[in-house]
């Protein structure tokens, strides 16, 4: 009777079981970058807006404070979007010929709303409250980076619940005063652990344990 | 409801098949389970009004519907015309104020102040703010004398439906905003104005820093 394997399947098994550490190590890799990276989060890609509205020129250019338009951020679970009556109080002087402003004056004649597309969706499953962060010290910064810089508006982190975890396990790593919590470009004035332990305490932050209880973000 | 069907009949295959074809339909489906993962969104998008999601039920696609005009929600009759008008009962504008004006009320208007009025009025209230260089119509200095005696009344009811060329604020900045603003204001022409009189006695005078015309440190 012959051989059922050949001689050389020997070292093939031995390079297969070896090569298994990498082609498994590889797959993990890949999985990684697939579920987390910019391709399924669409962080940092830029959506297409009916108009291109420039957060560059409007908040890092003319230096208007971002409750200017999101008023209610301070006040209310979402942060909302202008009513086009916000963007009129200017531009009914500034820019009203402008073609690329067209559909802004037609949101005005008419009362439809202008359709902008949504940048940051969290699941419909997470309860997240912008007031609460606002007024316990989490600047605007700190969740949609620098929108100062943003000529067209992305999302800039992947709002994966690691992240989301991550900061209210370590919430003294990033509170900062109230009065900078729309500061663009925050520096801590000292160091930011000892600002921050003192900032958790001020603000009556509630324990890690808490914060990281699954009914605060999901009821 | 197609692609679920698809599955269930990809799942029960394995159990109905004859033996010789078992094994590559099980490597089928398991093939399938691999590329039908992480489609649905089911729990991620649920049927239910976020605010500003579209509503495909109303014609004009908001969830959000407006009140329908002359609804008033229980307690939110404004009625007291000196808050919310600013206006006595003469229909003139008050020149006093609704609550009393306390260090915290003059900070919060300040905070309001600088996010919604120094746009354009500048935060030493000149008038020379970023919009006025880019093109606005430029509004009056705070310090002019007209705007020195007009009664408090006057400025909220300017805030509440604006003056001019300046646009109302009354959905921006809430009525009780409104009134620490107007406090604000009142600080800022005050410190236009001061005379070594209006320092208290053995009171010491820091440094003044010098500002431009823009309000900007020299």
């Amino acid at each position: 009777m012959s051989q059922i394997f050949h001689h050389s399947s020997n070292t093939l098994a031995r390079i297969t079981i070896f090569g298994a550490v990498f082609i498994l190590a590889f797959t993990a890799w890949v999985a990684e970058e697939f579920f987390r990276g910019a391709w399924s989060t669409r962080a940092s890609q830029i959506r297409e807006q009916p108009v291109p509205f420039s957060h560059a020129h409007h908040v890092g250019g003319l230096g208007l404070d971002c409750r200017y338009c999101h008023t209610t951020v301070e006040t209310s679970s979402f942060a909302n979007i202008p009513p086009t009556k916000t963007c009129m109080n200017c531009h009914s002087q500034i820019w009203s010929t402008s073609p690329t402003l067209e559909p802004v004056r037609a949101s005005f004649r008419t009362g439809n709303s202008i359709q902008w597309t949504r940048v940051n969706d969290l699941p419909d499953f997470v309860y997240f409250n912008h007031s609460i962060h606002i007024n316990k010290g989490v600047g605007c910064e700190t969740c949609h980076g620098r929108v100062d810089r943003m000529s067209l508006t992305w999302q800039e982190n992947n709002l994966q619940m690691d992240w989301c975890i991550n900061c209210h396990r370590h919430p003294d790593q990033y509170v900062r005063p109230r009065e900078a919590v729309t500061t663009m470009g925050y520096h801590p004035a000292g160091d930011q652990e000892a600002i921050g332990r003192r900032l958790v305490q001020e603000y009556h932050i509630q324990d890690p344990r808490v914060l990281t209880s699954c009914s605060t973000c999901h009821r | 409801m197609r692609t679920r069907s698809m599955v269930e009949w990809a799942f029960s295959l394995p159990c109905r098949l004859p033996w010789r074809h078992r094994k590559p339909s099980i490597l089928f489906v398991l093939l399938a389970v691999l590329f039908s993962s992480a489609c649905r969104q089911d729990m991620h998008d649920q049927p239910k009004y976020i605010p500003l999601r579209p509503s495909g039920f109303f014609p004009d696609h908001r969830s959000e519907r407006p009140l329908v005009e002359g609804a008033v929600a229980r307690g939110n009759l404004d009625d007291d015309d000196a808050f919310y008008a600013g206006k006595g009962p003469d229909g003139k504008p008050v020149d006093t104020f609704p609550f009393p004006v306390t260090k915290d009320v003059i900070l919060r208007g300040q905070s309001r102040f600088n996010i919604y009025c120094a746009p354009c009025h500048d935060r030493v209230g000149n008038g020379a703010g970023m919009i006025v260089r880019r093109g606005y119509r430029h509004p009056p200095s705070y310090h002019i004398d007209r705007l020195r005696t007009v009664p408090n009344g006057y400025i909220y009811d300017v805030i509440t439906n604006g003056f001019g060329a300046m646009p109302d604020y009354a959905a921006q900045i809430q009525p009780a905003d409104r009134w620490a603003i107007v406090a604000y204001v009142r600080a800022l022409q005050l410190s236009q104005n001061a005379t070594m009189k209006d320092v208290p006695p053995g009171q010491e005078i820091p440094t003044p820093q010098l500002l431009s015309p823009s309000g900007g440190r020299k």
